[in-house]
């Protein structure tokens, strides 16, 4: 090889840090927020909103609020008044339920909690018993909130607040999705019959505003059911709920249906299961999953909607803020109130969305053929 | 059909009709319609009974009878002697007035939030997922109530909020300056309408000849030029063709300009910021679905990244984008109805008050149908239409 002249270098090198702008805190900085001319007048702009808005925000809602008085005319300082919420958060809560019985939708909603946890949770311990006792959970809470089996009745024009939107999301929720599942099966089944009923009632009740559906079952019902029998106004406003999301989610699990390829049907039918087996075992376990994310946007929207029934002159927690504004005691105090309300729909609704994402992410880890 | 039904049905058992698949299906098809018949017909006998016992005249002919009540809120005419069938058209024209400006509001709003949801830029994505989460997870009918509450809370006429002398917010709402026409405001129009056409013939012209050629032409620069140097220079020969009608504040109220009421203005607001924030997921994971291979392998034939994002990203992300976002506008619409809650006047709340002071509830009911759902299978045949036309063509 002749000469030994290469390009081996004999000195060590020497360490040199990464520079400064591209790594670290100020690396991030520049990276994210001044990387182009746009970009830094973005950051400008955003950086004054919430300069502007944060420290009146905050002085407004705690420095300078005032947590007691008797009425609206004992709020002196300038921010908000909070001082409605120790008077009134019974009602926010429970409506005009009697104060005496209010244990009764307290202890429901502690019991819901195991009734629900086993079906959101997977393993969840003592499953299959707390899984039976979820299934008796209507017939309990419907017996604690009405009465009867020796506690005192109590009407359900009585019911309201928070309470009330609970009780009509959550029995349009539970309803709902099985309806919903026939729904979608019917709508793709080969019978005609069957197929234009189920898209005539799907079509119909998802062209119509849910406040225009509240009418028809606060109006119509009265008139095509026989004279002697009246229906419940809650009774009333869960069955038009109920079929108002049904009709959503037959859609979104229609979705889920489509997407199942073909060949898991025929493989259902090769084994020799009939419609019925053929459905629960293979085409809808993987359909539902699916479907997860929509149907719990689904049920986001329904919960959101059980606000409507003020519209026919039920007092959910909405209805309660409402009046509350408008009587001479509190009279002015809108912002506090609906903000007060919006946490309560706030905190449920976006733990539901949470909770689809998270479900969401664990099933993709787990992969498409466990369940 | 029937010859092959027929065949199959030959031994006439009910055990082979039982274990036929056309048998069975017929069987249970027509189960299904004894039970549907039989429920219409109760229905039907109770509500005579019910309509007679109340003594209700049935039919449409209700509809020329005179209204009793007044409407703030119209585009035509109306006065309490109007009859019922020309209040449901003022309400039909509010239902379309909120939900129209509420669209436009909300597509804009939608797809800022998207676009900046998706920048670089860490501050302005998270305001922008807060303003998502909260309006999204909040009831749309508690914020329409807010905002109405908000507005008409605002300071008495005599202090109105007052922005350079022209626009005025008080507790009766918006009074904005209106314009006034003047016949030679009609050569204005023709010269804005002949600066798109030409603007319009350009684009197409620039595009042939680059398919053509290969040649490219900056028709958008020199098109948008045109719309604006035409009507400008019309405007400069003509004397004042429109004239402001700004408000003057009088004793009591304001003379001249125009007033939006506080009930539109809550409503328009809280449904373009409602569906704005669902719009802008929708936006934003349209673009997201436009796989990165695409905007490299057009990075790599030398496009600039204006010309990646009008020629790759959003022709492809339209395609994911339109579906949901026609039924983002559908709902706006029903959601429209929401104006109940604060005596906007649409469709439905003018229904409603025809509903309680007529008694003709079926009727009522009929015409909301055909109007909503008129408009859902409208929007429903435009989207079937358009997944048509932009569906992926593979190979």
């Amino acid at each position: 090889m002749g000469s030994a002249k290469t390009n081996i270098r004999n000195s060590k090198t020497i360490r040199k840090t990464p520079p400064i702008a591209s790594t670290g805190s100020i690396g991030w900085i520049r990276k994210n927020l001044f990387s182009s001319i746009p970009n830094t007048i973005l950051t400008v702009i955003s950086v004054y909103f919430l300069a502007t808005i944060i420290p009146v925000a905050f002085d407004w809602a705690f420095i300078s609020s005032q947590a007691s008085g008797e009425n609206r005319f004992s709020c002196s300082s300038s921010g908000a008044c909070w001082a409605w919420i120790d008077q009134r958060w019974g009602q926010f809560l429970f409506g005009f339920y009697p104060e005496s019985e209010r244990w009764r939708p307290a202890v429901a909603f502690i019991l819901l909690i195991p009734a629900i946890l086993p079906w959101l949770i997977e393993d969840f311990f003592w499953q299959r018993y707390l899984r039976v006792f979820s299934i008796a959970y209507p017939v309990v809470a419907t017996i604690l909130l009405v009465g009867g089996a020796g506690l005192p009745e109590i009407p359900t024009d009585k019911f309201g607040g928070f309470m009330l939107n609970l009780i009509v999301g959550l029995s349009g929720i539970v309803l709902s999705l099985p309806i919903g599942v026939m729904l979608a099966l019917g709508r793709r089944s080969k019978l005609p019959l069957i197929r234009y009923l189920c898209i005539g009632f799907i079509e119909t009740v998802r062209g119509l505003p849910l406040i225009a559906l509240l009418f028809v079952s606060n109006i119509l019902l009265p008139i095509f059911l026989p004279t002697d029998v009246t229906l419940d106004s809650v009774v009333r406003v869960i069955i038009m709920v109920t079929a108002f999301a049904a009709a959503y989610i037959a859609e979104v699990i229609r979705g889920g249906l489509q997407a199942i390829p073909s060949g898991q049907y025929e493989a259902a039918q090769a084994m020799g299961l009939t419609y019925f087996n053929s459905m629960r075992l293979v085409i809808l376990p993987q359909a539902l999953r699916i479907s997860i994310p929509g149907i719990v946007n689904t049920f986001i929207g329904l919960f959101k909607d059980t606000t409507l029934v003020i519209v026919i002159g039920l007092f959910d927690i909405l209805g309660i803020a409402n009046a509350m504004v408008s009587n001479p005691d509190w009279m002015g105090l809108s912002t506090e109130t609906y903000v007060f309300v919006a946490l309560f729909f706030f905190v449920v609704c976006f733990s539901m969305s949470r909770y689809s994402l998270w479900l969401e992410r664990r099933l993709e880890k787990k992969g498409p053929h466990e369940w | 059909m029937f010859g092959k039904l027929a065949a199959k049905l030959k031994p006439i058992s009910l055990r082979n009709f039982w274990f036929d698949k056309y048998g069975r299906g017929l069987l249970l098809q027509f189960l299904v319609l004894l039970c549907v018949a039989g429920f219409l017909a109760t229905i039907s006998i109770n509500a005579i009974t019910n309509l007679q016992r109340a003594g209700l005249s049935s039919g449409f002919g209700f509809l020329a009878d005179q209204a009793f009540f007044d409407i703030n809120q119209r585009l035509i005419e109306f006065s309490s002697q109007s009859s019922f069938g020309r209040a449901l058209v003022v309400g039909l024209l509010n239902t379309i007035l909120v939900s129209s400006l509420g669209i436009i509001a909300a597509t804009v709003i939608g797809f800022m939030a998207g676009i900046l949801r998706l920048s670089n830029n860490w501050i302005a994505s998270k305001i922008i997922t807060v303003y998502v989460e909260v309006t999204r997870n909040v009831p749309l009918l508690l914020q329409i109530i807010f905002w109405w509450a908000t507005l008409t809370s605002l300071p008495k006429v005599r202090e109105s909020i007052n922005f350079y002398n022209l626009f005025y917010f008080n507790n009766r709402g918006l009074r904005a300056p209106s314009p006034i026409f003047e016949t030679s405001f009609l050569w204005l129009a023709l010269s804005i309408i002949f600066g798109i056409s030409l603007c319009i013939f350009l684009v197409v012209w620039a595009r042939r000849r680059q398919h053509r050629s290969g040649k490219t032409f900056p028709s958008v620069s020199v098109g948008l030029t045109l719309v604006i140097l035409i009507p400008t220079m019309v405007f400069q020969l003509l004397e004042q063709p429109v004239v402001w009608d700004t408000p003057q504040a009088t004793r009591f109220n304001f003379r001249g300009g125009f007033n939006i009421t506080p009930e539109l203005l809550a409503l328009w607001f809280a449904l373009a910021t409602y569906t704005g924030a669902f719009i802008s997921e929708i936006v934003r994971a349209g673009i997201l679905s436009v796989s990165t291979g695409q905007t490299e392998a057009a990075k790599s034939l030398g496009l600039r990244s204006s010309q990646i994002m009008r020629l790759i990203v959003i022709p492809q992300a339209f395609r994911v984008i339109i579906p949901p976002l026609t039924s983002q506008y559908l709902n706006l619409t029903k959601n429209s109805s929401l104006a109940i809650a604060i005596g906007y006047q649409d469709l439905v709340s003018i229904g409603g008050t025809i509903l309680n002071q007529s008694g003709h509830a079926l009727e009522v009911v009929a015409i909301w149908m055909v109007v909503y759902l008129s408009l859902s299978l409208g929007t429903s045949a435009f989207m079937n239409w358009y997944n048509k036309k932009m569906a992926l063509v593979e190979r």
